[in-house]
């Protein structure tokens, strides 16, 4: 079976979590092979993936931990887990 | 996944071990417990509530009641999904506190029917490395991009993506199936490729020799 640009786009996610099936993934991997488009699309879905999953792109503030276990430190001096 | 989230468990324990451990008076180990689930905490809040201090605020809070509420931890759900659980509740009761102020709607505003989730056409794609996020523009551009997805796609991507959760853990901090978190990724993913893919060209590097590095198809 050939499938068309939009049957991939469908998949792409699933396709990029390795969450298709074998037969599906080997029909996108078919289209793939001549669809500059759908090639471009994959490479720059996975390309953002990867990137926003670096802890670059979300900066936690000078200082958030030490503030945070200094007021733990407190509480934990005084109470009991519940 | 072998890590709590991906920052890495504390050195040679597991975190039920260390729980029992505190819960029978061993209180200092909370500190090492709740390390690895720290960064996490702090970006789904400030991806709530869009404001560093605030999110700093109820995390502190966040691991104030984690802390008092251990003896409920079951272990029938790995703690740093507990954790994230317990930190979204926060997060939530405090938009609804501060009602006064406008706040974004939290129930989904799009239902798993409609909309146009087409991605960006091109054909002159080139890779962005990790390395051009040394340029702080690059992390602006992709967080920006993330803050501004509708709640109910930001949030699937921050604990599938950034987070690194798998389709279970985080159908289960959102209380969905796994199903809805599969539709919602594949949307947000698809949104952020439409909106992002236009800015990115010029993180690309200029040289032809990244290409094929990400673009392999496995």
């Amino acid at each position: 079976m050939k499938i068309d640009c939009r049957h991939v786009w469908d998949h792409i996610s699933a396709y990029i979590d390795g969450d298709v099936d074998a037969v599906l993934r080997a029909e996108i991997d078919r289209h793939l092979e001549h669809c500059e488009i759908c090639s471009a699309v994959m490479d720059s879905t996975r390309n953002v993936v990867i990137l926003i999953a670096d802890e670059r792109v979300f900066e936690i503030p000078a200082g958030y931990s030490e503030r945070l276990h200094s007021r733990l430190e407190a509480v934990l001096a005084t109470e009991s887990p519940g | 996944m072998t890590s709590e989230i991906k920052s890495g468990a504390p050195v040679g324990q597991s975190p039920p071990e260390t729980i029992a451990r505190i819960l029978a008076g061993e209180t200092h180990l909370f500190h090492a417990l709740i390390r690895p689930v720290e960064r996490a905490v702090f970006v789904m809040l400030f991806m709530l509530l869009r404001s560093e201090s605030d999110a700093e605020d109820v995390a502190q809070e966040t691991f104030i009641k984690v802390f008092r509420n251990l003896h409920s931890f079951r272990g029938d759900s790995k703690f740093s999904t507990w954790v994230l659980s317990i930190t979204r509740n926060e997060g939530l009761a405090w938009l609804r506190k501060r009602a006064s102020r406008p706040e974004e709607p939290l129930e989904p505003i799009l239902d798993d029917s409609g909309g146009d989730y087409t991605p960006a056409l091109l054909t002159d794609w080139r890779e962005v490395p990790l390395e051009a996020l040394e340029r702080k523009e690059l992390g602006h551009c992709l967080s920006r991009a993330i803050l501004n997805l509708p709640p109910i796609y930001r949030e699937v991507v921050q604990l599938r993506d950034i987070d690194e959760l798998d389709v279970q853990e985080t159908a289960e901090v959102l209380g969905i199936t796994a199903g809805s978190v599969k539709v919602r990724l594949h949307r947000a993913r698809t949104m952020l490729q439409k909106e992002l893919v236009p800015r990115l060209k010029e993180f690309a590097p200029a040289s032809s020799r990244w290409r094929g590095f990400f673009g392999r198809r496995v």
